[in-house]
């Protein structure tokens, strides 16, 4: 009886620790490392190949055979969500990962040079602000076509904006402080003290920041496969399957696009608890 | 005050510029010959492409192209839709106040939402408190074709309370057929405004003058009203620009979602088929849309928040 | 014998929450005459703003009170909520330390001044030529402009004026002011000083004035109570605590007022102040009296009459501080 607990104990004490003992951070790290391992190992983890067609299924409702059901063509939906998670969580990474790069080098440019510098980059950054993301995916799909590219594209130059204003406003702040102040007049150059001393002292709160884009990213790349721009079917994408999905919905079978949703939100949900968790952090120990 | 109303409206006029300079050149971005690119690779007639090539002036050089494009976007000339084979202009004409309904009925509920859950949760600490945390903390996490599925399967599949799809004729139908529409819309927002109004309204609960308020006899509700609630306007009215930038591009998700026929589901489709004439002009549209809205929260901030008013500029 | 303008008997006050659990007064008991002007005076921390807002039924967050707080008889810590609101409306108001925290900067000065009297049902037009004539009294040039202007446009000393006018507004019989020159700088804590004092006379109300300055209370107050650690340490006339200080605390806050007629300098009170909480048992100024003895920390001493003032001190009748 004991035996279960205790085990789940050990495996969440890792995470127990990163997530300095508070449950609700402890739970949406387990999700995020569930998605993962999922992700990565698709293969091995889903009961079925998410391609493979299964007639009889034919939007079947929970059954021992398919845990979730089938779709429409008799595709076991848990199987398309394990392998859903691999577009789902990599298209937010190269986004989150291009974007807090090209933020950061943007941010961090303007509050060190200031002047002319900075009121050019602020300017840009403020014009790409009133692009709203979603909207620039979709004009770059109308021009090069549909596929995970141009949003991925679209996506890292629109949130760079993001981490670029707080990377320049924190930049700022560390900026004016007597310690970078000592290593300029030791004569160490510009580039050497932002990328020693400056970068790491505004990583946290940029690394906060980036944990809440990639929630908003997946929401946008998945709204966007939902629209039939981004991940095309039959490709196992969440975004595809509530596509592929809802028509369904009016058939009364509800998991094929409901699934993926809860995956889409849940995920959401646990992305954004780590980076407020991270954001409080650093809020905390600046007091 | 008329200093900085000139300011702001020559930076829009500037961010009007580029963006549609951007939008207009995308379409020599685009693999292959513009001409063929803009008739959506459609096997066209000579005839066709060379309307196609007047209608774009695809023969000048680039800059007097774009001057005769955007002297005709200034005059509502937003040149022929590739698929429909009608003015761009009165193709979205004819679809705006569907969008605009949705818009505003979405609006409403965000307001109401957003507003009553943020004042509960800040005046009734506990239980209640927390269960609207994560509420909004779903709701936020929700994205608008995920609360439409929901909807549907809930309120048209199995309760069969409101339809899933159609615009609906008449006034009362017409709100009807857009109140799952305009739901899933909301949801999102209804929790990021209600998670901005709690903080704020925290914020302002801690104030002094708000227990001098109470140490003068002013009942607790106006206390509320004249104090808290009013004094939290101002984060409030910020986060009112990225709700309406948010909201312009959900639409068309939303359209889609619900088979709408709205300038949303416009861009879409016109996406889908490379009608591109009409994302260019929707496109612009949104971005227009979404600068004055930013401009409106700047103009009514000071109204609110007198302090504003005396200040120079504005800064951002 | 009629009843007392305000009349604290024994006021207890512990912050009951959970692990903030701690007491903030312990048996605090002080009177307020009519038209007397009455100081409160103690280091920070020694519990005399808590006293004074419990006047108001405005008791810290969590807090648990017991003893009577009455006015003109009425007990605060028992009244109906409608009760209360009616009486901080007409009865007693409050002036507040820091006027620019304690005017909503988002609402115009005659909104603020009015304030009170709109809750009491007084129609907007009434409110605001009352307002108006309040603003005169205070001193503020242009009344009747100053009505539509902003908290942001007024100086901090203006703003007092303001808060002093919102205070009047009800006819209040007795009024608190915690503080209310801390904030200022000098010269206007001079001005405020004379208008706060002046009206008070003219209107016959009574006035209970917290201050850590005892210099400022001794130009204001007919009787000052001094506290320490969340209780009364010595009661008596102005006059008689400057030439006769009874509790050797006393002693040591007057030797620490800079005195221009005096060629001493001034001395501080050796270490540091403590609040309840901290307070071992026994007197809780032993750890800083220079005249403790053993005895000292052993019980706490209670109030005792000596020559019409009030000490709290077991050593109070060999110690004349003069």
């Amino acid at each position: 009886m004991t035996a279960v607990p205790l085990q789940r104990r050990r495996l969440l004490a890792p995470l127990a620790r990163i997530a300095g003992g508070d449950k609700l951070v402890t739970a949406a790290l387990a999700v995020l490392a569930v998605l993962i391992v999922a992700a990565v190992f698709a293969p091995w983890i889903a009961p079925h190949d998410p391609d493979a067609v299964d007639l009889s299924a034919t939007l079947s409702g929970s059954t021992p055979e398919h845990l979730l059901g089938a779709d429409q063509s008799g595709r076991d939906v848990l199987s398309r969500l394990i392998f859903g998670a691999r577009t789902g969580l990599l298209g937010p990474l190269v986004v989150v990962i291009v974007s807090t790069l090209l933020g950061m080098l943007i941010g961090v440019a303007a509050a060190w040079h200031g002047g002319v510098v900075d009121s050019v980059l602020s300017r840009a950054m403020e014009l790409i602000f009133s692009f709203p993301a979603l909207l620039l995916a979709i004009i770059l799909v109308a021009v090069f076509g549909v596929g995970l590219t141009a949003p991925v594209i679209a996506m890292s130059v629109a949130y760079a904006p993001y981490v670029g204003r707080l990377a320049r406003s924190v930049a700022l702040q560390e900026k004016a402080r007597p310690y970078i102040q000592a290593y300029k007049v030791q004569g160490w150059s510009g580039w050497v003290i932002c990328v020693k001393h400056l970068l790491p002292n505004i990583a946290p709160l940029i690394l906060a920041q980036s944990a809440i884009n990639f929630g908003y990213a997946l929401m946008d790349l998945a709204a966007l496969s939902f629209l039939g721009f981004g991940v095309q079917p039959p490709t196992a994408d969440w975004g595809a399957m509530i596509n592929e999905g809802s028509p369904s919905l009016l058939q009364g079978a509800m998991l094929p696009a409901l699934a993926p949703g809860v995956a889409i939100v849940i995920t959401v949900v646990a992305f954004s608890i780590v980076g407020e968790s991270i954001a409080d952090r650093v809020a905390r120990r600046e007091q | 005050m008329a200093g900085f109303l000139l300011r702001r409206i020559g930076g829009i006029a500037v961010t009007l510029l580029v963006t549609s300079f951007l939008v207009f050149g995308s379409v020599h971005l685009a693999p292959g010959d513009p001409a063929s690119f803009l008739l959506g690779g459609r096997s066209a007639s000579p005839a066709a492409v060379a309307a196609i090539k007047a209608q774009y002036h695809l023969d000048d050089p680039f800059l007097v192209q774009y001057t005769k494009w955007i002297g005709g976007v200034v005059t509502g000339d937003f040149g022929k839709s590739a698929t429909f084979r009608q003015d761009v202009g009165g193709l979205i004409a004819a679809r705006l106040p569907t969008t605009l309904l949705l818009i505003g009925y979405a609006g409403v509920l965000i307001l109401v939402g957003g507003l009553a859950f943020g004042a509960l949760a800040a005046l009734r600490r506990g239980v209640v408190d927390r269960a609207v945390l994560v509420g909004t903390g779903i709701a936020t996490a929700t994205p608008s074709f995920v609360a439409a599925i929901g909807l549907i399967s809930l309120f048209s599949v199995q309760l069969g309370w409101f339809p899933a799809f159609g615009n609906g004729g008449g006034f009362g139908d017409r709100i009807y057929h857009l109140t799952l529409p305009a739901a899933a819309l909301a949801l999102t927002f209804v929790g990021l405004l209600a998670r901005v109004t709690r903080t704020s309204m925290l914020e302002e609960l801690g104030r002094e003058h708000v227990e001098v308020a109470r140490s003068r006899g002013v009942p607790g509700s106006d206390v509320v009203r004249r104090h808290v609630l009013r004094n939290a306007l101002g984060p409030i009215t910020t986060v009112t620009g990225t709700i309406v930038a948010g909201l312009l591009v959900a639409t068309s998700i939303v359209e889609t979602a619900f088979g709408l026929s709205g300038v949303g589901q416009l861009l879409v489709s016109s996406v889908t088929v490379k009608d591109f004439p009409v994302v260019q002009a929707v496109s612009l549209l949104v971005v227009l849309a979404f600068v004055t809205a930013n401009l409106v929260v700047d103009l009514v901030h000071p109204l609110i928040d007198p302090r504003l008013s005396h200040a120079k500029g504005g800064g951002a | 014998m009629t009843t007392r303008l305000l009349e604290i008997e024994n006021l207890t006050v512990r912050l009951a929450a959970g692990k903030a659990a701690r007491p903030i007064l312990d048996g605090v008991s002080l009177h307020v005459e009519r038209g007397e002007a009455v100081g409160l005076v103690g280091e920070s921390g020694s519990g005399k703003s808590v006293t004074c807002r419990s006047v108001l039924g405005l008791l810290p967050e969590g807090s648990r009170a017991s003893g009577g707080v009455r006015v003109d008889g009425e007990d605060i810590l028992t009244m109906s909520s409608t009760r209360l609101r009616d009486l901080r409306r007409r009865g007693v108001s409050m002036i507040f330390q820091d006027p620019r925290a304690s005017i909503n900067p988002m609402r115009r000065i005659g909104d603020f001044v009015a304030e009170g009297m709109r809750a009491g049902g007084v129609p907007q037009k009434d409110a605001l030529k009352r307002a108006e004539e309040l603003l005169e009294s205070v001193g503020i040039r242009e009344p009747r402009a100053a009505l539509r202007r902003y908290p942001h446009e007024f100086s901090g000393g203006m703003l007092q004026r303001v808060m002093i006018a919102g205070a009047l507004a009800g006819g209040p019989r007795l009024l608190l002011a915690d503080e209310p020159t801390t904030a200022l700088d000098v010269t206007t804590q001079a001005e405020v000083v004379s208008i706060l004092t002046g009206l008070r006379a003219e209107r016959d109300m009574g006035m209970l004035f917290v201050t850590h300055d005892l210099e400022l209370a001794a130009a204001i107050c007919d009787r000052i109570y001094v506290m320490y650690a969340g209780r009364i340490v010595e009661a008596q006339s102005t006059e008689g605590l400057f030439s006769r200080p009874r509790h050797p605390y006393t002693s040591g806050l007057l030797a620490a007022t800079p005195r221009l007629e005096s060629d001493q300098p001034p001395h501080g009170v050796p270490g540091r102040p403590v609040s309840l909480a901290e307070a071992p048992s026994g007197c809780a100024f032993a750890a800083r009296c220079a005249h403790a003895r053993p005895g000292c920390t052993e019980h706490e001493p209670g109030p005792r009459e000596i020559d019409g003032a009030q000490v709290a001190c077991l050593r109070a009748e060999e110690l004349i501080h003069d």
